[in-house]
């Protein structure tokens, strides 16, 4: 027990004023009381050598994994394919903050570099454009475009703070820019805000409500506190409000936001988008680059309506203007529209038949049995009924899109 | 574990996963110019030579059935350090006989499809628990002997072991044993950076693996490998099935058609 003994006459002052405490308190300042509710040293353990065993972390990520799977349903729920997603940054002066190590403006624009990695990996066909909030108006930092790379070096090349960060600019820019895409995309925003407050010109709430008819999602990821006009945007035009408590969280609910989200069939009319899919030249070939504007060597690949050359896709043509993908850039998405069943939890019991139980795991090979030949945790496939581990569960569901099993049988239902 | 053993893993020591395709459909067939058996002894000389290349190498054996999958040989499980070839042949014929009784279809049109959406994904997972090991650990990659022909019904599971291999930088290596090329094959073997070959004469088999395929990773950037060939990402319409340069996609259900039409027909 930790009492602190030599300070005794202190502790009598602080006994009369926290009377109400007493119940909990040993003795014990609040700091204190951290460290004697959760004793993280007494949870190490040694192995037969002495040697220190790392801690088994593994059922507590799982659980972790499970949750979020329950959250996002896995049913077949139409989802917002082909989306048009503006981030907008605030780089007013509380993202200077130093609460968040360096400072919050950093620790963003890390965040937001993964998350257009990761966005564009899973949505190859939807488009990205940035907006920062600085000094009370709301700047354009690129325009809406499919390519990872530009939108990062631009992001990394402006990153100063000023003056008052204003939502309703933000929310009338990104208003304006949206209403000139096609009514087949998704129109959505992400706002990050670091703010408390903030600096408008007029009724911030016609802008609101102009965003919920334009049929905008609007999403707010604070940095500080709830505030109460993110909170009543994100109701009003079905977007989500989170609030982040530190780095792993922040990462965490920006990377919530990389999968599409379910869709609402009347806020973006079903079409068919013409769309080329360009062969690629032959090495060796001299063509000019529409994107470089000049000549190059190879590689590229050729427009089929106007025969021009570009250097990578998924792009728009800039001659022509039609949108050039290749059949993987398709495939990526496809896991969005088959999803797999999540799999059902077995729970370990020391009287279960050995022979149901299998000893491995069926996609790893890694034992199920827990340290001591006791039954460990596993999950069995609804479909297919073999056994995984706790890792290859969520590998399987957050990576491959496959399950193992019911691929490798032939004559399984999903076949 | 002694400290000696960071000293030894070096860059090049590899984890290759093999994934032979056991499809007896195919290996009877007019399309096979080489007999099952030779093509085993091949290949059981190469894996010989890949543990030969460093004491650390790593070699895992998957086979491709008709009608299931499974793991055939691992060689850092300790009963495999003596005689390797009959433990892995003792193996592969209780996988091919357990196949064949799972067989429920009396004729097949043609050689029909192995199941490499299957195998591919085993390999992956097994991949991932190496991944999971620590920070030392061989550095992997999956090398496919098919030749069985392409089955449309596995195109998406393939390519989301395709894209899974290429966020966690696994090449896949393609061998081709049978006549025709296979396009789900040369597309992951040019996404995830591995190479794709079609050998001309398979009687020269294990010349053409151990020249090709031995080499670990980081020396293939010294070598001058097969390049790919004409690799075609069109895609086809799901309306007649022919290969299409530009089309009409659904924004809803992603469905590809050659003509612009009212509704999609996919999902209305």
């Amino acid at each position: 027990m930790l009492r602190k003994e030599t300070n005794g006459e202190e502790r009598r002052f602080d006994r009369d004023e926290e009377e109400d405490e007493e119940e909990n308190d040993r003795g014990l300042d609040a700091w204190e009381r951290t460290y004697a509710d959760e004793r993280s040293w007494e949870s190490l353990q040694e192995d037969e050598s002495g040697l220190l065993r790392p801690i088994d972390n593994k059922t507590l990520y799982h659980a972790q994994y499970r949750r979020r799977l329950r959250t996002a349903t896995a049913a077949r729920i139409q989802k917002g394919l082909i989306r048009y997603l503006y981030i907008v940054i605030d780089l007013s002066r509380a993202a200077t903050e130093t609460d968040y190590k360096p400072n919050r403006m950093v620790v963003v624009a890390r965040q937001v570099e993964a998350f257009i990695r990761e966005f564009f990996d899973q949505n190859p066909l939807s488009h990205i454009g940035l907006l920062t909030l600085k000094d009370g108006v709301c700047h354009c930092l690129t325009e809406l475009g499919g390519s990872p790379e530009s939108h990062i070096k631009a992001l990394m090349g402006k990153l100063v703070c000023s003056g008052d960060a204003s939502l309703q600019n933000g929310l009338d820019l990104v208003h304006s820019l949206l209403n000139q895409i096609p009514s087949y995309g998704h129109r959505e925003v992400l706002i990050l805000y670091s703010a408390l407050s903030t600096c408008d010109p007029g009724d911030i709430m016609e802008t609101i409500q102009k965003c919920k008819s334009s049929k905008i999602r609007c999403s707010v990821i604070g940095l500080s506190a709830e505030l109460y006009i993110c909170k009543y945007l994100c109701q009003e035009t079905g977007g989500s409000y989170s609030v982040s408590l530190d780095e792993p969280h922040l990462k965490e609910l920006v990377l919530e936001h990389a999968p599409p989200p379910p869709a609402i069939a009347e806020f973006a009319i079903a079409n068919l988008i013409k769309m080329g899919f360009p062969q690629r030249a032959a090495e060796g070939v001299i063509s000019i680059c529409s994107c470089h504007k000049e000549a190059k060597v190879g590689g590229g690949y050729t427009c089929p309506r106007c025969k021009a050359r570009v250097c990578e896709l998924p792009t728009e043509c800039c001659i022509c203007g039609l949108t050039l993908v290749s059949s993987p850039h398709l495939a990526r998405s496809y896991h969005h529209l088959f999803p797999i069943t999540p799999f059902d939890d077995v729970a370990p019991s020391v009287s279960s038949d050995p022979h149901k139980v299998p000893k491995n795991c069926f996609g790893c090979q890694q034992s199920l049995l827990a340290p001591g030949n006791l039954p460990g945790h596993s999950v069995a496939c609804p479909k297919c009924k073999q056994h995984f581990c706790l890792d290859c569960d969520i590998y399987i569901h957050e990576s491959l899109h496959n399950c193992p099993g019911c691929e490798s049988f032939r004559h399984s239902k999903s076949q | 574990m002694t400290p000696v053993q960071s000293k030894i893993y070096t860059d090049d020591v590899s984890l290759l996963m093999v994934l032979i395709d056991t499809n007896p459909f195919f290996w009877n067939s007019i399309n096979s110019t080489l007999s099952f058996s030779k093509f085993l002894s091949n290949v059981l000389a190469f894996l010989n030579s890949i543990l030969l290349l460093n004491q650390l190498n790593q070699v895992v054996v998957i086979a491709t059935g008709y009608n299931s999958c499974d793991y055939i040989f691992d060689s850092s499980a300790s009963q495999n350090h003596n005689q390797r070839a009959e433990n892995l042949l003792q193996k592969l014929e209780d996988f091919v006989q357990k196949d064949e009784s799972l067989c429920r279809d009396d004729s097949v049109d043609g050689p029909g499809f192995s199941l490499l959406s299957g195998s591919l994904s085993m390999a992956l997972c097994y991949i991932q628990k190496v991944f999971r090991s620590g920070p030392l650990h061989p550095r992997p990659r999956i090398l496919c002997l098919h030749g069985s022909p392409d089955g449309p019904g596995q195109y998406v599971a393939i390519m989301n072991a395709i894209f899974s291999a290429q966020r966690s930088m696994v090449p896949i290596d393609s061998c081709i044993m049978g006549a025709q090329h296979s396009a789900f094959l040369q597309q992951a073997s040019y996404i995830t950076g591995g190479v794709y070959l079609k050998p001309q004469h398979l009687d020269g088999l294990f010349q053409y693996l151990s020249t090709v395929f031995a080499t670990d990773l980081h020396s293939r950037s010294f070598l001058q490998l097969p390049k790919p060939v004409g690799v075609d990402f069109r895609a086809s319409c799901f309306c007649h099935k022919n290969t299409i340069d530009m089309g009409y996609i659904c924004s809803v259900c992603l469905s590809i058609f050659c003509k612009h039409h009212k509704k999609c027909s996919t999902c209305g």
